[in-house]
């Protein structure tokens, strides 16, 4: 199963190496991964989408708290949480077709960032069944280029704030 | 005051304590070896290989229990250390690895003997630092020792590009350090552990099964009260032998693969396995599907990722093994009253028939070829009293070494686990001379994989080490024979050595004694002889090239289900039709 892994970590050289080779190492997989610096400057923020059974992915994060320069991690998939992935598509248009990329984006709340008389580049906001679907209606008018930041998410916040501590509690 | 980065490195060193440090040099750590030359509190030893270096820190730590330290230069420096590195991090060895760099300005430019030391040793420390400015070496090496010594303990490689020690910087040490990713639990749950004591009263065939975190966190004393009072059977890991000693009723010895057959017997038909600083390393648990398959699991370990990694676990505490320990004997004496040997009697009477059905055995005839095992089951008798030091290289002679060598104390098995590192023995026996000069280390060893590091005799000479190496030499690749003799049909391929060179004259060359039988008769007088020197010495010992090593439980295959001798193909092998065939002869080679 799919999984979201969100990690605090030390926002030092050679850290992405560490977290990289810890799941090329021992065999989990990357689906993808995104990693930007927090509001403090000496962390940086990771978020990781991968997958397994219930005992690789306890594994992943086991492992994961191991490494020294992690500071925390969070399975997000044990709560709620929102997740957001962009995609830059740059599409081929004919004269014929420009109309219906703009329908297209249009539809989906997408926005043309940049045009030239053959191209559209469209920026989407979204999680990823939108983006894919996106791209499956854009794909008959010819994708020149596509690059998608890999998924980000944060837990939501749970409504009564008592609830997260009797979570924690319950968890020790 | 200003100091040099190199200065600061030696500052450093003697503030944690540190004595020895085996160490080679090079081109970008010639600075700090002009500084360690003009001082006097911390010895180099200087090896003759870079792997030696560090299997000697590994010895040095496993014995001491502090943290050993090896010094090497940059490119093949660091490449050659990386095995001892790995091993130390499969087998949780407390390393402290300094590395030379090529200069910060030179760092990524294919420079001469340069070499990406951060990235080639990450999978196999448990941390690793790239110094880049002077200012921060002190705290880097703070860092580096209290990483390497706290938690589940590890190596840890500090690597110094050369302008770093030549740098200047105000120096000061920091008396404690603390990182805050890095927050290692050490109190277990006390819930938890409550739930284990009231699993561990009920059990009708309790285990305890011990790794070498109990060595490690200096909980023997711990596990013996907890033994005795819960009157427990106590099997070891290869690791973790000497975690309780070997003689005493309540062991069984080593269980596993190559393990005593109760002791596997009792880990599969126990109603409750209590695992304390072990890891199920699948040299015990064989098929991990039918492991323990009527056992309540509870496991004690520092490493939350040892814990369900292998094998699904009913009550995982996580936390230091002596005071989880101390923690779990405090709940047991107000709730054990003395009926747990009542209980466990039918227990203990199945144990005692399983002992009785199948004990460790070997034929020595007293004028046919000797035995291996025998050679050890002679240096034990007569070596015990003497509470020696034992490492061992790793093939049959260290599966035997662990069956029929008891240890009665912790920290003085040196052996490689996890790795299976040939070519440990030697050197991690000279690393625990040196930090106990006066003590009897032996190493047990095999012909194949004592040439793995025999350079380092040159080492063990110069620094008056005088360590007894007993070389069971059966000609062959021994374990790797035994492997096909079971499952390919006998064809041994590149198992035969066709040619081990005279060890007695090996010896001598480098300035040491060797010594040499081929009579059982003789062994108790050379192994005496050998002791008496205070010399490094090598016992080179002919044994029949044939002997396997069992019990066996082959891979992958079920715990209760053991090989115990040779199956009736192999009796009286006439070996390898029309392979060559080691004779007398070619025992020796020029005795």
């Amino acid at each position: 199963m799919e999984h979201i892994i969100s990690i605090t970590v030390e926002n030092k050289f050679g850290l992405l190496s560490r977290v990289a080779g810890l799941f090329s190492g021992r065999g989990f997989n990357i689906e993808s991964l995104s990693v930007a610096p927090t509001l403090d400057p000496s962390m940086s923020q990771m978020t990781i989408v991968t997958s397994g059974d219930e005992r690789i992915i306890e594994q992943i994060v086991k492992q994961l708290n191991k490494l020294i320069d992690v500071i925390k991690v969070v399975d997000l998939n044990e709560s709620d949480f929102v997740s957001r992935e962009t995609a830059l598509i740059k599409v081929h248009t004919r004269p014929e077709d420009r109309a219906e990329a703009l329908r297209i984006a249009d539809i989906f709340r997408a926005n043309v960032i940049d045009s030239t008389p053959a191209t559209y580049t469209i920026e989407i906001t979204g999680d990823p069944r939108k983006i894919e679907a996106i791209i499956n209606l854009l794909q008959p008018l010819g994708i020149k280029e596509l690059t998608r930041t890999g998924r980000v998410a944060v837990a939501r916040e749970s409504i009564r704030s008592t609830d997260v501590q009797a979570k924690k509690v319950a968890r020790e | 005051m200003k100091l040099t980065g190199a200065e600061i490195l030696i500052e450093c060193l003697k503030r944690e304590g540190v004595k020895t440090i085996f160490a080679l040099p090079g081109g970008v750590v010639l600075k700090i070896f002009d500084i360690l030359h003009q001082q006097k509190d911390i010895e180099v030893v200087l090896t003759r290989h870079e792997q030696g270096a560090g299997h000697m820190a590994e010895g040095y730590a496993k014995a001491t229990g502090k943290a050993g330290v090896c010094l090497v230069t940059s490119g093949p420096g660091m490449t050659n250390v990386i095995t001892a590195l790995a091993d130390a991090y499969m087998d949780s060895v407390p390393v402290v690895c300094f590395s030379g760099q090529v200069p910060t300005s030179l760092i990524g430019n294919d420079a001469f003997q340069e070499a990406d030391n951060v990235g080639l040793s990450r999978p196999c420390t448990k941390y690793n630092f790239l110094v880049k400015d002077v200012k921060d070496l002190a705290i880097t090496i703070k860092e580096a020792f209290y990483i390497a010594t706290t938690g589940r303990p590890g190596p840890v490689l500090v690597d110094i590009p050369k302008d770093v020690s030549m740098d200047k910087a105000e120096f000061s040490y920091p008396s404690s350090v603390s990182i805050r990713s890095y927050n290692p639990v050490y109190e277990g749950n006390k819930w938890q552990i409550k739930q284990a004591a009231d699993a561990m009263t009920k059990a009708k065939k309790p285990v305890l099964y011990v790794g070498g975190g109990v060595i490690f966190s200096g909980a023997s004393q711990e596990l013996m009260e907890l033994a005795e009072l819960t009157h427990m059977p106590v099997d070891m890991t290869l690791m973790g032998l000497g975690a309780f000693p070997g003689e005493h009723p309540q062991s069984m010895g080593m269980l596993g693969m190559h393990g005593t057959y109760w002791a596997n017997m009792v880990m599969h038909y126990s109603d409750l396995v209590v695992a304390i600083g072990a890891r199920f390393d699948d040299r015990v648990t064989g098929k991990v599907s039918e492991f323990c398959p009527h056992a309540k699991v509870i496991h004690i370990d520092i490493d939350p990722t040892s814990i369900r990694k292998n094998v699904n676990v009913d009550i995982p505490i996580v936390g230091d093994c002596k005071m989880v320990l101390r923690e779990l004997i405090q709940i047991l004496r107000a709730t054990v009253n003395g009926d747990q040997r009542e209980l466990r009697k039918p227990w203990w009477n199945q144990i005692q028939e399983w002992q009785q059905a199948h004990p460790l055995t070997y034929q020595q005839e007293a004028d046919g070829p000797i035995k291996p095992q025998h050679v050890i089951r002679r240096l034990y008798d007569l070596t015990k009293d003497r509470d020696p030091i034992v490492s061992t290289d790793v093939g049959q002679h260290q599966m035997w070494a662990a069956q029929y060598f008891k240890m009665a104390k912790p920290n003085r098995w040196l052996t490689s686990g996890g790795l299976g590192t040939m070519g440990f023995g030697f050197p991690a026996a000279m690393g625990a001379q040196a930090a106990f000069p006066g003590r009897l280390v032996l190493c047990i060893a095999g012909d194949g994989s004592i040439q793995m590091n025999m350079q380092e005799m040159a080492t063990a000479v110069v620094h008056k080490l005088p360590v007894k190496i007993i070389v069971l030499n059966n000609r062959f690749h021994g374990m790797v024979r035994q492997w096909q003799d079971l499952f390919y049909e006998g064809r041994y391929a590149s198992s035969y050595l066709e040619t081990t060179p005279d060890f007695v004259k090996l010896a001598e060359a480098y300035g040491a004694v060797g010594l040499r039988t081929n009579k059982p008769s003789e062994i108790d007088d050379v192994i005496k002889e050998a002791i008496a020197v205070n010399k490094p010495v090598i016992v080179d010992v002919p044994t029949y090239p044939y002997e396997n090593c069992y019990p066996m439980i082959p891979a992958g295959g079920c715990n209760h289900e053991m090989i115990l001798e040779d199956p009736p193909a192999l009796k009286n092998k006439q070996p390898g039709s029309g392979q060559v065939v080691p004779k007398d002869s070619d025992t020796i080679l020029t005795a």
